[in-house]
């Protein structure tokens, strides 16, 4: 493992006076994909949220050489490129605006008039997620697919070294969950780390490098998938037992039946 | 030339002919060329003292007022991302009317005082925010028109209760014909009472165009692209409140111009909330504008009050809208 870039030392979330996570401690290094799994309610989707410094948190979160939480806005904008659930656009905004507004933390407001090296970034993001050619439609006129790849581009024109990605494989058809994990896993072995929620434990165990797996809100195990999604721990966490076995030499979980 | 500098620059040419017409329109007609002549301080004394002194007070309020209301209506639909979002309809101008009118009726200000304004940009202030918190921080389209509808109710009440315990009927009657929205007989001391209010209002919302195209993503998301979206809300309450407080102070209230100029722009511009609000701001110019220029050739035996004009031609706009969006609307309701 090379070396860490984002640490969690006791970070604990309540609200409404409810402990959603408590004291969640992990270490992850770049270039990994890192997928969180965890039962509906776990509180993925707000440790995420914590890590961007979006919920008011305790403990402390380090990326880099600096500490989430002593961050601005702005300085913490540059380093997390978040994508929340339902890839929400609330205007028929042109495809190529919606990517541009990743360029947003680097000044760069307004799609009409873009830095050069603004112009690349979103060149190169809409290429990699192959959606050049609708490029000038609405992007509430695409369909989920379409959309869900939008969004992903938006994040990866930010070029930040930490993308926290929630659920994008959700309501995509087989074929487009595949891509997107290909698609975060080349950015993460491109440089960047990925932290992906999914309920999925088969892309988690087939493409994460490493998992973190949550339970009523504390983490309950982290490591490669072999060992966070051992039958013990599926068993405990989900109350599932699951089918598995290695195909292509990669591994393959299917959640089989309840315990 | 970009189809923004070319739509926007056609409005400005649209407002600054609007604003000649204006001008020239009265008990003594006049040309377009006479007007420029008195403007430019040449022509006949009676010209000039008719075009400088009691039509140019007018003119100026009808193209500020008409571009704060048109920008506030686009600001409000770009901070809410909702197209049915406007200032009338969430109570913002009734409630700074009911200000206003309460300074009157308490005789704490007569209506050439700087109070008035004062007044109307606190209530607005309230009204909006009390909206806000009332709907809660991502309210659906539903929650919002209600919670509008009993605030701008309230407002109503306020003011007739005012109204039904003002010691003598005249002040009643002035106050009643206040509230339908004028800006009949207005001096460069109204100018000077509402201007800067609705120049600091209009900075604040252009100043913050860039966050309402973040927020196109959600408050979440741009929230992750650093915009302060708490701040953001308060700093459009606050424009907001001071623009249509200026405004209500010196021409009582005149609706639907916010909701319906952005509507106006956007098949013509698109929908990028940073970008319709200049626009909607000219837009709202050329419409008060207009309608002020209707009011005053309308045969009719007493003046119609622009504000009521705006609304009777405002709220069928509005219908037509709701149809329009019935598809989406349905979902929310059932």
């Amino acid at each position: 493992m090379n070396e860490a870039f984002l640490t969690a030392d006791r970070v604990s979330v309540t609200l409404s006076s409810r402990a959603v996570l408590r004291d969640v401690s992990f270490y992850l290094p770049r270039r990994h994909l890192v997928a969180l799994v965890g039962p509906n309610g776990a509180g993925k989707t707000t440790l995420l949220r914590a890590i961007a410094g979006l919920v008011p948190s305790q403990g402390t979160v380090t990326a880099g050489d600096a500490t989430v939480f002593g961050l601005s806005l702005k300085q913490r904008a540059l380093r997390f490129g978040y994508l929340p659930q339902g890839h929400v656009v609330h205007w028929p905004l042109p495809v190529h605006d919606v990517v541009a507004l990743g360029r947003y933390p680097h000044g760069a407001t307004d799609p009409a008039r873009l830095a050069p090296a603004d112009k690349t970034a979103v060149a190169r993001a809409m290429e990699a997620t192959d959606i050049k050619a609708f490029a000038d439609r609405p992007v509430t006129e695409l369909s989920g697919g379409e959309r869900g790849r939008v969004a992903l581009a938006r994040v990866l024109a930010l070029q930040a070294p930490v993308m926290l990605a929630d659920e994008p494989t959700a309501s995509l058809d087989p074929r487009y969950q595949i891509e997107v994990m290909q698609r975060l896993r080349a950015a993460a072995h491109a440089g960047m780390l990925v932290i992906v929620v999914t309920h999925d434990l088969g892309l988690a165990a087939r493409f994460a490098d490493s998992v973190l797996v949550l339970a009523e809100g504390k983490l309950v195990a982290s490591g490669p998938p072999h060992h966070a999604l051992s039958e013990r721990i599926v068993g405990d966490v989900f109350r599932v037992s699951a089918y598995r076995a290695e195909h292509q030499r990669e591994a393959v979980i299917v959640p089989w039946t309840g315990l | 030339m970009t189809r923004f500098a070319g739509v926007t620059l056609a409005l400005a040419a649209l407002v600054a002919v609007f604003a000649l017409v204006s001008l020239g329109i009265g008990p003594v007609r006049l040309s377009p060329m006479s007007v420029i002549e008195a403007l430019a301080g040449s022509g006949n004394d009676i010209q000039q003292i008719i075009v400088r002194e009691i039509r140019l007070p007018r003119t100026i309020l009808a193209s500020a007022i008409g571009a704060i209301l048109g920008l506030s209506g686009a600001a409000l639909q770009g901070l809410l991302r909702n197209p049915l979002a406007s200032p009338s309809l969430f109570g913002a101008p009734q409630s700074a009317a009911f200000g206003a009118v309460l300074m009157i009726s308490l005789g704490w200000a007569d209506v050439r005082s700087y109070m008035l304004p004062v007044a109307g940009i606190v209530m607005a202030f309230a009204s909006v925010f009390a909206l806000l918190v009332i709907a809660g921080r991502n309210a659906g389209l539903v929650l919002l028109i209600l919670a509008g509808l009993a605030i701008s109710s309230l407002a109503g009440a306020g003011t007739a209760l005012v109204m039904n315990l003002s010691a003598n009927p005249f002040m009643a009657l002035e106050i009643a014909f206040w509230l339908l929205g004028s800006l009949e007989d207005r001096s460069f001391h109204h100018v000077a009472l509402a201007l800067p209010f609705i120049a600091v209002g209009a900075v604040i919302l252009i100043s913050q165009r860039a966050s309402f195209r973040a927020l196109s993503l959600g408050e979440e998301t741009a929230q992750s692209l650093g915009v302060d979206v708490g701040r953001l809300r308060l700093l459009v309450i606050s424009g907001v409140a001071l623009g249509v407080g200026g405004a209500v102070a010196v021409s009582g209230t005149i609706g639907f111009i916010g909701l319906v100029a952005p509507h106006l722009m956007r098949p013509l511009i698109g929908h990028d909330p940073a970008r319709l609000l200049i626009p909607s701001a000219l837009t709202g110019s050329a419409l008060l504008l207009v309608a002020d220029i209707a009011v005053r050739i309308i045969p009719s035996t007493s003046d119609i009050k622009v504000g009521v004009l705006t609304s009777i031609i405002g709220v069928p706009f509005f219908l037509y809208l709701i149809m329009r969006e019935r598809r989406s609307l349905g979902g929310g309701v059932a």
